[in-house]
């Protein structure tokens, strides 16, 4: 019944739609004008709702800023990731104010230029010298970002090659959880592939490789060390994953048949966090971003950042592989 | 008996198997717009999952049948939409509706041809893109539902029917479509070359050409680079899928067993996909632009500020988008320098789209505006192309993407630069070639409802998506509720959906406004703009070979508005000087510097 309604509903609001727009243009005939040419007087309110426009944009800008900018990411808990969000912002510096200015003129053109017919537009066709300004100021603005930008790449993307002074992590990516993989007292890896996977055995590691036995298998949560560079290694049994910490700015696709690497300092624990949110439930996350089912939107592992007594501690309890 | 069977072969002909350009230009543009709105519920249907998560509605329950008779969308239905929203509003409607539309009517009428080089294959161009259409469609239906592995369809996710129900069947009919859509962009692209090199009028030199044609030219070299890359994609996913070859699969493990594929690469497929993929940015909004600057100088009755200058950093930006694929796959584990090479040439991008902004800015400087609803929609794209823009410069640095990467930020910054700068280009030139199309003019007043309802919307819905994106959310996400973090987030998902919610209603002005004015509307002069190009000389009503008696010739670059001698007269008497008007003794032609 109701959907018969509807229907009613919609046709006679069509109907009645089409008769308004004859008589509108029936009416425009009887005065001697044409309906689509726009008069004067309608192009001053159209110049005039732009401005409007211009106003609300920057205050609905401003009111977002106001109520949701403060959902933000807290202050990154990563070493490098201080120095992305001040490039962020840097960034920002450079772009808000273009943002702004640029649609502002625009709007403001519109407004000032609407049709008038006792005023000629200005002729004017090209000038090099304009030309080559709005060439060369954004070039320069962008190799001043593109040379931050790529000295930060550079210092984050080098994998730490001193063995004895990180934490070696390898996490796995799987439909729908992640396992985490702790070297363990050799500070190596031990081999993995899929053809291994048996049972408790659920990333493949090779029992048979003496690097391997040493090796922490950890579902559900895994602990880092506050302070101490760790070098994470990816993988992906299925899918592509990708490892995401947000509060460490930091993130990697997990591809399957390749490893992939990242690495940062966690610089602070999870209580000082806790104390910096002011949230006593706050926990770092690592969560999947990169489409890999119908549960994707459910793939993820808590992190724990802590003191190294308190880590050693937490590590000690893990069984090793070949227990 | 006989008349009759001649009427229905000649309806049969004119409406249907039509070689002429002009209604294969309706027919893209009906089919695409179509296959828009399809594509518009669509979204409208995840937005109320991602405002009301969980939620039971009756427009769920109505429109997607038995698939879910509770009305709450299901996680991996949820992801069939948003793939199915993405490719068809990429690909058939930004791609097949925007430039099968405007390059099939305007390339012959603003050159001063009297069809495309081939008629045939263009017919084909748009019988393909039909099929293709139907096959997309078709694949809703299917058990196991649609492709669900995102409009970028990565393997394994898409190889795989075990990793996701929408990778069986209705993978295969995406990839059959896509495959017959590619066929039927590489015979229309080859034909707007041929075209636009061959078939100019007398004196319709390159630089006399509009702005449009240029766009159009460039768009279409870009599509006959790029497509085939995606048909070789598409066809090895297609090996991989069906015939057990390795291109993309290696070392798998899923549902329990190891599967035999090994030594592919995923990576392999993402570099072919975006081959295409960022090139394919450009193909949607390229002639965009064009239209923009053919509109925005008609209207503003100014000529284009720095026309050689808008050839340029077109050309610059179709260069570019082909050595900027990587900045998709920053984070796939790609070698460091190699990610610096691209944060390089795609942060160089910004060089030529900032000139052109600048240059739609001082077109509109002491201008004379005249605002119908297609002038307000340039402005729209402007503005969007602007604020869109900018975010590009986190999202190409490859330190600052780490962390933005595959977050709302990158869907706020995709949709306002690319889809609804392209968007708004569109409808700016379905508001002012209407009359071209169907001899009729649309009515200004619901246009105007249409753009103000949709900009404010439209800003509404993307703009709020950069906070997410500070915040971390994860794009894809069916719900943001099983992260705490994300619980604050619940007021601006709210928001967006419901200005999502108004933009499709305001939508429907559009389309009330578009179906009437093609039948009802008030019946269009030749010249309703004052325009200086060719199409505006050629007569309201269509036939095939667009002039009647000889095709005219042309004398001057387009962009002759509001030209003035010595005493502040203007030249002609009038404010603009049709480019079949011949040079007076003392007038350059406004091109050739």
């Amino acid at each position: 019944m109701m959907t018969i309604i509807v229907v009613v509903a919609v046709i006679l609001v069509v109907i009645a739609g089409s008769q308004l727009l004859k008589i509108a243009e029936l009416r425009a005939l009887s005065k001697g004008e044409l309906i689509y040419e726009v008069s004067e007087k309608e192009g001053k309110q159209s110049g005039l709702l732009m401005l409007g426009f211009f106003a609300a944009f920057m205050a609905f800008f401003a009111w977002q800023m106001w109520s949701w900018y403060g959902l933000k990411l807290p202050v990154s808990a990563s070493a490098h990731g201080v120095d992305t969000d001040w490039l962020t912002g840097a960034t920002y510096a450079v772009i808000t104010p273009v943002f702004i200015l640029t649609n502002g003129l625009l709007f403001f053109f519109c407004f000032k230029y609407s049709y008038s017919s006792t005023r000629k537009a200005t002729f004017f066709s090209h000038s090099n010298k304009l030309e080559m300004i709005w060439t060369i100021a954004p070039s320069l603005v962008l190799t001043v970002l593109i040379l931050m930008g790529l000295s930060n790449w550079n210092k984050i993307m080098t994998p730490i090659a001193d063995e004895d002074d990180r934490v070696l992590i390898e996490l796995t990516g799987q439909q729908f959880t992640w396992t985490a993989r702790y070297a363990g007292a050799d500070k190596k890896l031990g081999r993995s592939h899929v053809t291994l996977i048996e049972g408790v055995n659920a990333t493949g590691v090779d029992a048979t490789d003496d690097n391997a036995k040493d090796d922490k298998l950890v579902k559900g949560e895994f602990h880092l060390p506050v302070g101490m560079p760790v070098q994470f290694v990816f993988r992906s049994l299925d899918a592509i994953h990708s490892a995401y910490m947000p509060h460490f700015r930091s993130q990697m696709n997990c591809v399957p048949g390749i490893t992939t690497q990242f690495n940062f300092v966690p610089t602070k624990t999870t209580e000082e966090m806790r104390k910096i949110t002011n949230n006593d439930e706050f926990n770092y996350v690592l969560l999947c971003n990169k489409i890999c089912g119908a549960a994707h939107y459910n793939m993820q592992m808590d992190i724990v950042v802590e003191s190294q007594e308190d880590y050693d501690k937490w590590l000690a309890e893990q069984k090793t592989f070949v227990e | 008996m006989s008349t009759h069977h001649h009427h229905a072969k000649d309806f049969l002909f004119t409406y249907i198997f039509s070689t002429d350009h002009k209604m294969i230009s309706k027919q893209f543009l009906v089919t695409g717009f179509l296959m828009g709105f399809i594509g518009l519920i669509m979204s409208t249907l995840f937005r109320l999952q991602l405002g009301w998560p969980g939620e039971s509605f009756e427009m769920i329950e109505l429109l997607m049948g038995s698939w879910q008779e509770d009305g709450v969308m299901a996680p991996d239905k949820y992801l069939s939409l948003v793939t199915m929203h993405g490719t068809i509003m990429v690909f058939f409607l930004l791609t097949a509706g925007l430039s099968g539309t405007f390059s099939n009517l305007l390339i012959p009428l603003q050159i001063g041809a009297r069809d495309m080089a081939s008629g045939f294959l263009n017919m084909l161009s748009y019988w393909f893109f039909f099929i293709s259409s139907v096959v997309m469609l078709c694949s809703l239906f299917v058990e196991g539902g649609a492709a669900s592995a995102g409009w970028t369809i990565y393997p394994p996710l898409s190889a795989l029917p075990q990793a996701i129900p929408g990778s069986g069947a209705g993978m295969t009919l995406w990839l059959v479509s896509m495959s017959i859509f590619i066929v039927s962009s590489l015979l229309g692209s080859l034909n707007y070359i041929v075209t636009i090199l061959n078939m100019r009028t007398k004196g319709m030199s390159m630089t006399r050409l509009p702005l449009t044609i240029w766009a159009f030219l460039l768009t279409a070299i870009l599509g006959v680079l790029s497509f085939p890359v995606l048909l070789s994609a598409a066809l090895l996913l297609v090996f991989d899928r069906s015939f057990g070859t390795s291109f993309y699969l290696s070392d798998i493990y899923i549902g329990g067993q190891v599967l035999e594929h090994s030594g592919g690469s995923p990576i392999l497929f993402e570099h072919l996909f975006w081959f295409l993929g960022h090139p394919e940015v450009y193909i949607v909004l390229l002639p965009a632009l064009g239209i923009t600057s053919e509109i925005i100088s008609t209207m503003t009755r100014k000529p284009i500020f720095g026309y050689r200058a808008m050839i340029g950093s077109m050309m610059a930006i179709g260069f570019l988008s082909f050595i900027v694929w990587g900045h998709h796959m920053f984070l796939t584990g790609m070698n460091p320098f190699l990610g610096s090479v691209f944060t390089f040439t795609t942060l160089l991008i910004a060089i030529p789209s900032a000139v052109k902004v600048f240059n739609y800015l001082t077109t509109l400087w002491k201008g004379n505006i005249v605002f119908t609803p297609a002038t307000m929609f340039s402005v729209g794209l402007v503005s969007t192309f602007i604020s869109g823009g900018v975010t590009g410069l986190i999202l190409g640095n490859s330190a600052l993407d780490i962390n933005v990467h595959d977050t709302y930020f990158v869907v706020g910054h995709f949709h306002i630069v690319m889809g609804l700068s392209a968007i708004f280009g569109m409808f700016a030139g379905v508001y002012h070639w209407f009359p071209k199309l169907f001899g009729r003019m649309m009515n200004n007043k619901l246009g105007n409802i249409h753009f103000w309802i949709t900009i404010c919307c439209a800003y509404g819905v993307f703009f709020p998506m950069h906070f997410l994106g500070f915040a971390g959310v994860p794009r894809r996400y069916y719900t943001n509720s099983e992260f705490p973090m994300f619980d604050n987030m619940i007021d601006i998902n709210v928001f967006i959906s419901v200005c999502a919610i108004l933009a499709m209603i305001g939508q429907l002005v559009f389309f009330f406004n578009f179906v009437y004015s093609a039948f009802r509307g008030p019946k269009a002069p030749m010249n309703p703009w004052k325009g200086n190009t060719l199409e505006w000389t050629s007569p309201v009503e269509h036939f095939h070979g667009n002039w009647y008696g000889e095709i005219p010739a042309v004398y001057r670059w387009p962009y002759d508005y509001s030209k003035v001698n010595a005493n502040g007269e203007y030249v002609y008497g009038e404010d603009f000087i049709p480019q079949t008007t011949p040079l007076g003794d003392d007038e350059k032609d406004g091109g050739e510097h």
